[in-house]
């Protein structure tokens, strides 16, 4: 009951992590930690001034992050599709003839 | 308030007739070959798509309570108790963003249905298995006897639930709770995820038109304001300190950010939470969610300022026994002010606002129970046909502990169990998300971690008074934190400390190279979505070795 062992003939090894641009994983990981970062540093905008509307500042800067924040994870989702594209392990099962394995599936980002 | 509300009353008891009727016909939705089954019972098939998963989701996370004691931590106390929920739920997103995806693949794979089945699967430890699964039990207990609780505050102000005959007092609870259990019984998740269309519906129409309308009569937002700020810069005559903060001043930051990062992160260790989001149908579902979720955080800054706007119209919270009682705040606002057949469509969004968690939550702590407290160590050949029957009667049973919580014991109870129950959840973190990317950290240091976290948390909150109340123990959930003076969530200073040990006895576990238990997952499983075949496993138990092919 451990790992399971590669299939071979020149199939993936999903004992490991489906391949991804790390530029673009970055740049998603910095528009999800940014909202985080924002909200917890209370003291950036626990104020009153400038009002907008009548509403002080510390309650209208938090509800322009719900949007801000809804916003930037759509993006980060967006991106994560485009950087790690899913690798299908509907070969790993099939350890008989197989079922349209592709010997270049560990270069998956290349394709669409 | 004396007097029962006809009217409100009547359209009340209409729409909860409606989503009960729903209730028992969910089964037949998405119908599957059989319900016989944990993952169609406990997880609807895991099948539920985006707008479903919205909906569900919303549904689960946005509570009766949370309708209630939001509001109403903002009349009594100001923004650092009540308005922390809106910081909370926008950091929730992207913090499950990154893990749930994972979760969600894995569980996929090897049919995982709670949080101790992965930790069991992956750090190969039945005692931190069980640790997580009876603490996501005892979490969940006193939040479902609080959506009872939400309930029983709309009845009250509608005027049900007075005298001394217990049992006209209590009769409308119970019958609530009745239904509740027989549809929950035969159609499972299905239930709650239909009902949650209803609710979700009621809620932002209630609270859109309310933020609309209200201003308008109480003198308009800038008035609003200026009386919360009155209010709270005032002094408590009880200790003389200001009765609560209009907006958090300096010594006060810690804790707004402390709650905050602390309930967000604590959030989607509840069994409920891990319960709406297996059932989703594939990997993204939930990451599309985390970007439209936010619109329930929107909503509930919204209620959160009718705490506020309360102040201004001088609401009065009395409850029937003459006392007065914060958590009424936002249905006796509705009561005063809207006519009584939208007062009854308010109260209903706050009634059914309760059955769809109370309903998810009590499939989420009979799944847990079911595969890791009865499957695991007592019957650990049961069917899923038998994993299912006793998941259903389990989740009775919760139900039925939760109503006799409710009854027999003082409210207080109830909202001291959830804090620590709070507190207490969160200590499972370490083993769950980390074990979703490393195994570095020691099985039994994770475990000893859990168990410094739970006593350390647990301790802190009994020393907390809470002088206004006229409450010793268990008076809040801020404590000063260690090192840094200021005042801060005690369940994310426990998280800190539960850390630091896991650390540290895992370099010592490490040194003297104990056991490291074994690990059932591979890393494409952490990636893998809604095609990819679940993963055969052989029948025998985990500790056991299979004999050579």
């Amino acid at each position: 009951m451990g790992s399971h062992d590669v299939v071979d003939r020149g199939a993936v090894d999903h004992d490991t992590v489906p391949p991804a641009r790390k530029g673009l994983l970055a740049i998603a990981c910095v528009l999800l930690a940014l909202p985080i970062v924002a909200l917890m540093w209370v003291s950036s905008y626990s104020r009153d001034e400038p009002r907008l509307f009548d509403f002080p500042f510390f309650i209208w800067y938090q509800f322009l992050w719900v949007f801000l924040c809804s916003g930037m994870t759509y993006t980060a989702y967006r991106i994560v599709l485009v950087a790690r594209p899913h690798r299908p392990m509907t070969d790993e099962a099939d350890a008989g003839p197989d079922a349209g394995l592709d010997p270049s599936a560990a270069h998956s980002q290349d394709r669409s | 308030m004396s007097g029962v509300n006809g009217v409100a009353l009547t359209v009340l008891i209409g729409l909860f007739a409606l989503v009960t009727i729903m209730g028992f016909f969910a089964s037949r939705w998405r119908r599957p070959t059989s319900m016989e089954s944990l993952d169609e019972w406990g997880l609807g098939g895991r099948s539920f798509g985006t707008w479903i998963t919205w909906f569900l989701l919303g549904g689960d996370l946005y509570t009766a309570y949370t309708f209630v004691a939001v509001p109403a931590a903002m009349f009594a106390a100001g923004s650092v108790s009540g308005f922390f929920a809106v910081p909370y739920t926008i950091v929730l997103y992207p913090i499950i963003f990154v893990f749930m995806g994972r979760l969600w693949s894995v569980s996929h794979r090897h049919g995982y249905v709670t949080t101790a089945d992965f930790v069991r699967g992956r750090h190969g430890s039945r005692g931190l298995s069980l640790a997580v699964a009876v603490t996501g039990f005892i979490a969940t207990m006193p939040y479902i006897a609080l959506q009872l609780v939400g309930i029983q505050a709309v009845l009250e102000v509608a005027g049900v639930g007075g005298g001394d005959n217990w049992l006209a007092k209590d009769a409308p609870l119970f019958v609530a709770f009745a239904l509740l259990a027989a549809y929950t019984y035969s159609s499972g998740l299905r239930a709650p995820a239909i009902i949650a269309f209803v609710k979700d519906a009621l809620i932002y129409l209630v609270i859109i038109v309310a933020i609309i309308y209200l201003p308008t009569k109480v003198g308009g937002w800038e008035n609003i304001f200026s009386a919360a700020e009155q209010k709270m810069t005032t002094p408590n005559p009880i200790d003389g300190k200001p009765t609560g903060t209009f907006i958090p001043g300096a010594t006060t930051h810690w804790a707004y950010a402390t709650l905050g990062l602390g309930s967000a992160l604590a959030l989607f260790m509840y069994p409920h939470s891990i319960t709406a989001s297996l059932s989703a149908s594939s990997r993204n579902t939930i990451r599309r969610n985390a970007a439209i979720l936010p619109a329930y955080s929107f909503v509930l800054g919204l209620l959160a300022l009718l705490g506020w706007v309360a102040i201004a119209a001088g609401t009065k919270p009395i409850g029937l026994d003459g006392k007065p009682n914060a958590q009424l705040v936002v249905p006796q606002l509705f009561e005063d002010f809207f006519p009584s057949w939208f007062a009854g469509v308010a109260f209903a969004a706050i009634a059914i606002g309760a059955l769809v968690p109370a309903a998810i939550m009590s499939i989420a702590a009979a799944n847990t129970f079911t595969r890791n407290i009865y499957k695991e160590w007592l019957k650990p050949d049961a069917t899923p046909k038998q994993e299912a029957k006793i998941s259903k009667l389990s989740s009775l049973g919760v139900k039925g502990f939760a109503l006799v919580f409710v009854l027999v014991l003082d409210k207080q109870n109830a909202i001291n169990f959830q804090l620590l129950g709070g507190i207490w959840i969160l200590q499972t973190f370490p083993a769950v998300v980390l074990g979703l990317y490393t195994r570095w950290l020691h099985r039994w240091g994770l475990l000893a971690g859990w168990a410094v976290g739970m006593v350390y948390g647990t301790w802190q909150a009994w020393n907390v008074t809470n002088p206004r109340a006229g409450t010793e123990h268990f008076g809040g959930s801020l404590s000063p934190i260690p090192v840094i003076g200021a005042l801060g969530y005690i369940a994310l200073t426990a998280f800190v400390l539960n850390l630091l040990v896991a650390v540290v006895v895992t370099l010592v576990l490490r040194a003297t190279k104990a056991p490291a238990g074994e690990d059932e997952t591979i890393r494409g499983d952490y990636f893998a979505d809604a095609g990819d075949p679940r993963v055969e496993k052989l029948p025998t138990p985990i500790h056991q070795e299979a004999p050579n092919p």
